[in-house]
Order: structure tokens, then sequence, then C-alpha cells
């Protein structure tokens, strides 16, 4: 039992960052339609900047915070190269972010070297139901909840979070009230970058990153974004966490090397199950 | 208010406007009247910033807000969401004044706008585009959809904001008994050329117009009244 409340909670932290990074997915497709493939590296860099800082003796959380930042930047200059030049499809947009990812694993080598950076986290355990878990991993989870509130918030009830809404409900009219949608489209990117750095600074004190790590976590946060349609950061939310339960029970009862592809199945049969549910909408 | 001079609009090798000038003066209303594929709508998004001309020159004095063909609602956001966003240009955030103009759409502010029929939709849209306190309002296609009944109580708003405001009114409208019945003046295009503009009482009496716009329709009702004669009538 306590085994299972261990896998469980590290699941539930894992998935908050396949949820985070998901959500990056989300708000750049919704109001762009482009896939930013350059999701993963925004969450790896996010780690390796926070890693930096803290090792500078930046203090915890201000350190997490400007590395964040820092994200939401670099995920400015994403957008900038993707859909700066106006009328760019969004298809080519996807294959610059590609190429984007490309090039940030090269520059994480170049700065940060090719080893597994791990910065320190939370430390200590706390009992939950029994079971020794780390308090990182319950910091994870709280941190994510918050985050996905504060979108929710920003989108339903700030006139900024509504004009982005706007603009990918309707991007024709959004032009027609003076809503600047390519404007809007670089502040998505901007969230994402934010989204996928809160995520890296998040995870790796418990999961160690390197330039590597950004096609599985991209590829996790993808396939929990589609779960939700491409549209719903709820849905999101709830197809990261099961990702990232699903992995971590497989990792703990069956076999770690398999940890991916069985999560990844799962997602594929609960998507199949319930495609018909899968059509076009606004976040919920 | 408005002035248009020797406009050329074109998509790639087509010529959607070709050389159209004409002026609208301030607290105006003017219906832009023509068949399919006149150019009215390429034209109102010209005026609306929209689209840039190919050649030719289009001077607003003051303000323009939209009011698009089809509603071109946020669905899935509220009405009073949708007003909002209207004031984004100017970021206009008090609906009183739209309300009063609009009293209708006061009780129905917290509804989701794709759920709305579509003579809610057209009130909203208008709400949207006065949110911006636009000086010149250009709506494409009003009566679009909507039932006779709908159409003449949107008229008379236009009418009523146009009196109380001085709000100057571009009317593009298919329907043209009601584009001439809301303007008094009225300018008709036919393939991207102005070829008539003047007093709409005068130009619904203007045989050149008439054949112009109604030439097909005409040719249809004599059809019309060949095929309903009885066999007797016929013979004579």
């Amino acid at each position: 039992m306590n085994e299972l409340i261990t896998y469980l909670v590290s699941g539930v932290a894992l998935g908050s960052s396949f949820a985070l990074i998901g959500s990056g997915f989300v708000v750049v497709h919704r109001v762009t339609r482009v896939v930013n493939f350059a999701q993963g590296s925004l969450a790896i860099i996010g780690s390796m900047l926070s890693s930096s800082l803290l090792a500078r003796h930046l203090p915890h959380v201000a350190g997490e915070a400007v590395a964040v930042a820092l994200s939401g930047l670099v995920g400015l200059v994403v957008g900038f190269v993707a859909i700066g030049k106006r009328g760019t499809h969004p298809l080519n947009s996807l294959i610059i972010t590609l190429g984007l990812s490309f090039l940030a694993a090269a520059v994480v080598i170049l700065v940060w070297g090719q080893d597994p950076v791990s910065p320190p986290g939370l430390s200590g355990h706390t009992r939950l139901f029994g079971a020794e878990v780390e308090q990182q991993r319950l910091l994870v989870l709280g941190l994510t909840l918050l985050a996905f509130a504060g979108l929710a918030v920003f989108f339903s009830r700030t006139y900024l979070g509504k004009a982005l809404t706007a603009s990918a409900s309707n991007p024709y009219a959004a032009r027609l009230v003076g809503i600047d949608v390519r404007r809007m489209g670089l502040l998505a990117f901007a969230i994402s970058g934010v989204l996928g750095g809160l995520a890296g600074v998040l995870i790796a004190p418990s999961n160690a990153l390197s330039f590597y790590s950004d096609l599985p976590l991209a590829l996790s946060g993808f396939a929990a974004a589609v779960f939700g349609g491409l549209v719903s950061p709820l849905r999101t939310l709830a197809g990261g966490l099961g990702l990232g339960v699903a992995g971590e029970l497989t990792a703990g009862y069956l076999n770690g090397s398999y940890q991916t592809e069985v999560a990844l199945l799962l997602m594929l049969v609960i998507m199949i199950a319930r495609s018909s549910s899968f059509v076009p909408e606004e976040a919920k | 208010m408005l002035r248009i001079d020797d406009l050329v609009v074109r998509y790639g090798a087509a010529t959607a406007l070709d050389g159209v000038s004409f002026e609208v003066g301030a607290g105006e209303m003017v219906a832009l009247v023509g068949p399919n594929g006149a150019g009215k709508s390429t034209l109102i998004n010209t005026v609306s910033g929209l689209l840039s001309p190919t050649s030719g020159t289009v001077d607003v004095d003051g303000t323009v807000a939209q009011v698009p063909e089809g509603r071109q609602m946020f669905p899935d956001m509220s009405v009073e969401d949708n007003l909002l966003l209207g004031g984004w240009s100017i970021r206009n955030k008090q609906l009183d004044e739209v309300f009063d103009l609009l009293p209708d759409l006061a009780g129905m502010r917290r509804r989701k706008a794709g759920r709305l029929s579509g003579g809610q939709q057209q009130m909203v849209a208008i709400g949207r585009a006065l949110m911006a306190k636009p000086d010149l309002l250009a709506i494409d296609e009003l009566s679009l959809g909507l039932a006779p009944i709908v159409v003449a109580e949107l008229a008379e708003h236009l009418r009523f904001l146009n009196r109380e405001r001085g709000t100057t009114v571009l009317l593009v409208e298919q329907e043209v008994t009601l584009a001439f019945d809301v303007c008094p003046r009225a300018c008709v295009l036919e393939a991207g050329r102005v070829v008539a503009t003047g007093p709409s009482a005068e130009l619904a009496k203007s045989e050149a117009v008439r054949k112009a716009y109604f030439g097909d329709l005409e040719v249809a009702e004599q059809m019309t009244h060949t095929q309903t004669e009885t066999p007797e009538e016929a013979r004579r």
C-alpha cells in the first residue's frame, strides 16, 4: 500500500510537469494554430537556468522565479522566429519550432555540457497515508494546480486574457475590433515559455534533466495536450496526470524501460475510446 | 467624413474595385448597393482598414468600426465579453452607453453569444462596434439571414443612432429596398465600379439603375407573368 502511494505521488508530480508542458502547447495552439515543438526545450532551459542561478547562491524562490521569467523571454524569442513574419503558415512555423528545439539542444550542450542537471529542491519527506513522500513532489503538484488556476483566472477574468481567447475563437473578428492577433500570438509563446520553464524548474530536483530530455518531455506534454484536444487546459491537466501516474506505476510494478511506451499506449487507448468527444471547443 | 478617390483593390490578378470614388459627409447615412460580386464587401473592408488599396486613397476623418457580414461573434464568450472586446482599441469598458442605445442587450449580457438568434447576434455585433465609439459605422449586410420584422427593428436602431448620436452610417446591403429605405443617399456598385450615386428616392426610380441592378429580376418578372397566363389569355 505504501509503495502504491509513493508511486501515485511520484506519478502525479511527474504528470504535473507533463500537464504544464502540455498547457504550453495548448496556449500557443489555441491562439496561433501552431504546434510549438520547442516546448520541451523550454523546460530544459528553465531547469538549466535554475541550476546555474542557485549555484551562484541566488536564494531559492528568487532563483527559480528568475529562471521561469527568463524561460518566458526565450519563449517570446521562439515566437518571434516562428510567427514573426506576417502570413507564415502554421505548418512552416511548426517546422521552425522543431529546428529551434535542435538549436536549443546545441546551446544547452555548449553552455551547460552533456551531463544531467538536478538543482536542489525542497528537501525532506512527509507522511501521506502511511507512506514517506518527498515534499518536493507535493510542491510540484501544489504549484501546478496554482498555475492552472492562474491560467483559468487570466483567460476568463482579465481583459488581456479575454483578448487572447477572442484571438483564438475568431481571429477575423478579433482583428475587426482592433486586437493585434500576431501580438497575441507572441504573448501566447511567452506564456508557453513560462509554463515550460516552470515545468523544468519543478521536475529537475526529482528527475535530473539533460539536453536530450527535451524530446521525451515534449512528447509527453504533447500527448497530454492532444488528450485535451489542443484547446482545453483542464483536460490537458487530466491527461498529464494520467500519463505520469501510468508511467510511474509501470516503472514500479513492471519494467522501468517500458515506462514511456506503456503510458503513451494507455493514452492512445483512451483517446481512441473517446475520440467522438474530440471536437474543437474553447477552454473549459 | 469619408473620401474615397480612384480606389483600386486587386486580389492577385482579379480586380475587385476599379477606380471607385465617392464621398460620405459627417452624419450622413449612405447605402452601398449592388449585385453579388460588385465589390461592396471589399470596399467596406478597405474603409475599415482590413484590406489595403492597390492604388488610390481612402481618407477617413475619425474612427471606423465595422459590423461584419455574418455577425462574426466570439461564440463561446458572453454577450458582455463580446461587447467589452469591441472597446479594445480605445480600452472602453463602459457598457452603459451601449445598453442605453440597445436596451435588449442588457438582458442577455450573461448569455453566450453563439447561442443567440441571428437577430440578437446582429444587435450584439452593432453594440460591439459602438463600443469603439466610432465616427463612422460601416455595416456589411444588415439583413442577411434575418426575418423582415427583425431587420425593421435593427434599421430603426440605426436611424436612432444616426439621429441621436450623429453617427455616420455606411450600409452595405443587397436588399436594395431596405437600403434605400434606411439611407437617404446611395451609391450603386457594379463589377467593381460606381455606376450611379445620388438620393435613394431618385435612384430607386432611375431606369438606368433599375436595369443595372434589377435587370435579371425584370426579365424574371416578365417570365413569371407569361407563365401565369391562362390558356385563354395566352390565346388572346
